[in-house]
């Protein structure tokens, strides 16, 4: 194996200076980094560590400059940052931040990001906080040392702070006296907290926030073959691990019987603990045939652990006692509103299990020796999987350092943090590195799933067509089963083989459109599923948790109402906006109504219904947090076949201020495919002995053929909303996902004048529907 | 107690003999041992360090891993390496070089197709990228003004889990356009 990747170059001298180098840590530095130069990257080395023990790696003051922030004696700007990029380009918006607050050129700007030995725990990346979370304070870091900084040039050029002004990292003073910010600091810590008082600017005084739209360096590395993934991490020595899973859900281990007395070459070791067995091999493909020739015998849970498929699963949404009942979201009296109401209206929505199914299946890299751990890692949360890690390993998670190298885009709580634990574990058994990459099976089978939802939606309408009760009534698997980021051993498919227990904690979703109907109650019940630890039907978060689906029922929900009372879809909706407290939404809504050229309709089109194929358009919105999305999607049905086609898009999002127009709308198109990939074919399938989903034909996902025309566009990127408030960045990652479902399954209805209340809207369910109506042909 | 219930059936475990074979990959001559099945894709990467063609599947259902055969794209993970002795592969590490030439001041360039992915920004997370720019640079190379169903015919069957194939046939589109323009 060639040696001389970058993970084995030794720092030199000139790339360490002495101001730094106090950190011995520093000295296994591997931290991914984003630079926007083409010179070599400021401390870009890579090592790994040869210390006897391991040390107790630092926790960063997350009020510190220094956590955030290093100036160089070159004039590279250094920026720390403790989340990672999930594939929006978010680094890029840090260095912009950074570049902007700092006043020095985005070029001089190296970004460090996600390792927990390196950069301040933000809580991991997850909830389309990627910016939103990082605005704040990586500007007043910035702005607190542009400060510090500006007082140091004072002492230097004597004369006062007012009197300077700071161009490309220059500061310059009367008679045009300069210094840089290099010959300020260059090397050395501030040693500062924030400072409140230091001068953030106001976005009207930005140049480079949402005033520029550099190219995201990564993707220039991407195109070559050349941006390293966790993938490609090179440890020297590296074993490698294939994991064995049951063939029946909740099966016991019984025996490994091995290779009936013939070996294969390069095998190290058959490891098992509890359910778990694993197989290690000195090369990659070694394991993976290793691992298929291994005979393990199973013995069966004594009956099914699983509902037999997703009529069993809906019936056992309904009738199964909950877990724990959110506190429900109320406005007046729903119970009363609905009894004295002229007329009610009922519907039911199933969304089913989804799969992260992630691009590559996870991949992790661990060295365990001398007391710690060192885990290579692709996945969102470095900092809360290295408590995971320690619990599993039964070391302290100070000693444990999580690297994060680019993985598959995650979208939730993917296959990596199962990934990571196995290596960790292989790697400790073996006192070697173990590198651990999941098959294509184990990504879309044994991941942990979005959960399914069952969801009653009721409406009282008075005698003159007023909507006066509305009742949302979910009741879905746990969507934090496996805790958003593992934080403990119980929380991995590895722990649970192991026998520990996840944490489990009840998470609710509820829709958070802001109708402002007289009586209003949104209620979230999660339903008990602790049959489901050590299987792959155990539940996490996966893209807008919870979103896509409480969201296919409302939206629709409300399209339904509007449409049994003659009324358009959107012209409805806005009836129940009140500006006073929706005027960004009332405001996305009509933009999108505007941009899609919507021809107002009080009902389907079901006169106009004549040959195979026949067209709709359906419209939805929702908020997610601060951001606000709306979409019309127009849809071909095939009444022969069931067949779904989007053939357009028209999205509209209001996300606050906006740092990098051009990531965002890519980000809003990318939400718009997946999210309909979700809408129209993801549904994991499963008996009540297993997950029948295993490769891209059992999980089939969009293809380029059915990807439609779109048009996404960004509403008020200054932040201004529309009585004139300022609204910081709000999120991009996922807003967009969430209306899409219930925006194609409108435009199904408006075509056919049939409701498919089932997620996904495959050629199955579909046609059902059709031909429960007569509309099939 | 529960009937014992047998896992999967196990695979004949096979040890087939380690043999040398000669690869001509990117216009360098390569010698690599090991068996005969060995996926290509793991020669690629676990023995001459070439990240370009990645692991998605191991079942030639998403073309994370394609390289060119001889100037023809195949799926890596499914080619026994022992097979392609003899023949031309290129990996996405190559690809400039086979629309620049090997030997041109200008191999260190950018293909068209990945200039265009730069100038529209197409990856998210980027993992499946080295399947849709070998599809789109074969694609380019031999129909040089593709109609809009040519290009998606042309690509059907890759994947992309991050949704970026709006943006991907924005660039085909670009470097359709410059190519033609050159």
């Amino acid at each position: 194996m060639k040696q001389e990747t970058a993970l084995t170059q030794e720092i030199t001298s000139k790339n360490r200076s002495d101001g730094f180098s106090r950190r011995q840590f520093i000295k296994t530095a591997g931290v991914l980094i984003v630079g926007f130069s083409t010179r070599a990257p400021r401390l870009g080395a890579f090592t790994r560590g040869v210390e006897d023990i391991t040390p107790d790696y630092p926790t960063f003051d997350l009020k510190a400059v220094d956590s955030f922030v290093e100036i160089h004696a070159d004039g590279t700007v250094v920026i720390k940052i403790g989340k990672i990029n999930n594939g929006q380009g978010t680094p890029t918006a840090w260095g912009m931040m950074a570049a902007e607050e700092l006043d020095v050129p985005l070029e001089s700007v190296d970004v460090w990001f996600g390792d927990t030995a390196v950069t301040p725990d933000q809580g991991g990346t997850g909830g389309s906080n990627g910016i939103s979370a990082v605005y704040v304070p990586l500007r007043q870091a910035a702005a607190t040392a542009r400060q510090a900084l500006l007082e140091l040039a004072s002492t230097k050029l004597n004369a006062p702070v007012a009197s300077l002004t700071v161009k490309d990292g220059i500061v310059i003073g009367p008679d045009n006296a300069r210094v840089s910010y290099a010959e300020l600091i260059g090397d050395k810590k501030f040693n500062i907290k924030f400072s409140a008082s230091a001068p953030v600017k106001d976005p009207s005084q930005f140049n480079i926030i949402g005033k520029t739209q550099p190219q995201r360096p990564e993707i220039a590395k991407v195109v070559v073959g050349k941006l390293a993934y966790t993938q490609d991490v090179q440890v020297p020595g590296v074993l490698h691990g294939r994991s064995v899973r049951p063939p029946v859900a909740g099966s016991t281990l019984v025996s490994v019987v091995g290779f009936n007395g013939d070996e294969p070459t390069g095998l190290v070791k058959v490891l098992s603990k509890g359910n778990y067995v694993a197989v290690v091999a000195k090369s990659e493909w070694q394991a993976i045939q290793a691992v298929r020739a291994l005979k393990v015998t199973w013995k069966e849970p004594p009956s099914p652990v699983f509902p037999n498929g997703y009529d069993a699963l809906y019936e056992y949404l309904a009738k199964t006692p909950p877990l724990a009942t959110a506190k429900p979201l109320n406005t007046g009296d729903v119970d009363a509103a609905i009894a004295s109401a002229a007329r009610t209206i009922t519907a039911t929505y199933q969304s089913a299990f989804q799969s992260h199914a992630s691009m590559t299946p996870g991949c992790c890299i661990a060295d365990v020796k001398n007391g710690g751990a060192t885990v290579w890692f692709g996945g969102q949360k470095p900092y809360r999987v290295r408590n995971a890690i320690a619990d599993l390993l039964g070391i302290p998670s100070s000693k444990v350092r999580v690297i994060f190298y680019q993985g598959a885009g995650a979208y939730g709580s993917n296959d990596t943090d199962d990934v990571a634990a196995e290596a960790a574990w292989l790697s400790q058994q073996l006192g070697q590195p173990v590198r651990v990459q999941w098959m294509r099976d184990e990504g879309i089978a044994w991941d942990p799933k979005g959960p399914p939802h069952l969801t009653t939606m009721r409406a009282g309408i008075d005698s003159n067509g007023k909507v006066v009760a509305w009742d949302y009534n979910g009741r879905m698997l746990n969507g934090t089963q496996r805790a958003a980021g593992a934080l403990i051993a119980g929380d991995t498919l590895i722990g649970q083989a192991m026998g520990y227990k996840p944490r489990d904690d009840a998470e609710h979703g509820v829709p958070a459109e802001r109708y402002n109907f007289a009586n209003k109650r949104r209620v979230s019940n999660v339903i008990p599923s602790e049959w489901a630890y050590q299987t792959g039907l155990r539940t996490a978060h996966m893209r807008d948790p919870n979103g896509p689906q409480s969201t296919f029922a409302s939206e629709q929900f409300v399209d339904e109402v509007a449409s049994a009372l003659n009324v358009d879809a959107i012209e409805f909706r806005l009836g129940y906006l009140d500006p006073a407290v929706a005027a960004r939404d009332i405001n996305v809504i009509e933009q999108v109504r505007k941009a899609a050229n919507w021809m107002s309709r009080t009902a389907p089109q079901t006169e106009n219904i004549s040959g195979e194929i026949v067209s709709g358009r359906g419209f939805a919105y929702q908020p997610r947090g601060d951001s606000i999305v709306a979409t019309v999607a127009e849809v071909t049905v095939n009444r022969k076949t069931g067949q779904v086609k989007v053939t357009k898009f028209t999205t509209g999002q209001d996300c606050g201020l906006v740092v990098h127009h051009k990531n965002v709308t890519n980000a809003i198109e990318a939400n718009l495919v997946h999210s309909m990939s979700r809408a129209l074919y993801e549904g994991v399938t499963f008996d009540s002995k297993n997950v029948k989903a295993v490769n891209w034909v059992s999980y089939p996902v969009v293809d380029i053929k059915d990807v439609p025309e779109v048009t996404a566009f960004i509403v008020n990127p200054d932040g201004k909303d529309p009585n004139g408030k300022f609204i910081p960045p709000s999120g991009s990652g996922e807003p967009a996902t969430r209306p899409t479902a219930a925006a194609i399954a409108n435009a199904i209805f408006d075509a056919t004048g049939v409701r498919v209340r089932r997620q996904p809207l495959t050629p199955q369910t579909v046609l059902a529907a059709l031909k429960e109506s007569g509309k099939a042909i | 107690m529960q009937e014992q219930v047998a896992g999967p059936p196990a695979a004949k475990v096979n040890n087939e003999p380690e043999q040398s074979f000669d690869l001509t990959v990117n216009d360098q001559k390569h010698t690599v041992v090991g068996t005969f099945d060995t996926p290509l894709l793991y020669v690629l990467r676990g023995e001459l360090q070439l990240y370009g063609p990645r692991f998605g599947c191991g079942l030639a259902q998403c073309g994370a891993c394609t390289v060119y055969v001889d100037g023809k794209p195949i799926r890596s993970c499914r080619m026994s390496v022992g097979r392609t002795v003899g023949h031309r592969i290129t990996t996405l590490e190559g690809l400039s070089a086979t629309y620049h030439g090997a030997g041109s001041n200008e191999s260190a360039a950018l293909h068209p197709v990945q200039q265009a992915w730069i100038d529209e920004q197409v990856p998210q997370c980027g993992s499946c990228q080295n399947g849709w720019i070998m599809y789109s640079a074969h694609l380019l190379s031999t129909v040089k003004q593709p109609t809009e169903n040519q290009i998606r015919a042309a690509l059907t069957g890759l994947k992309c889990r991050c949704g970026s194939q709006v943006a991907i046939l924005r660039a085909v589109r670009r470097a359709a356009k410059t190519m033609g323009e050159a």
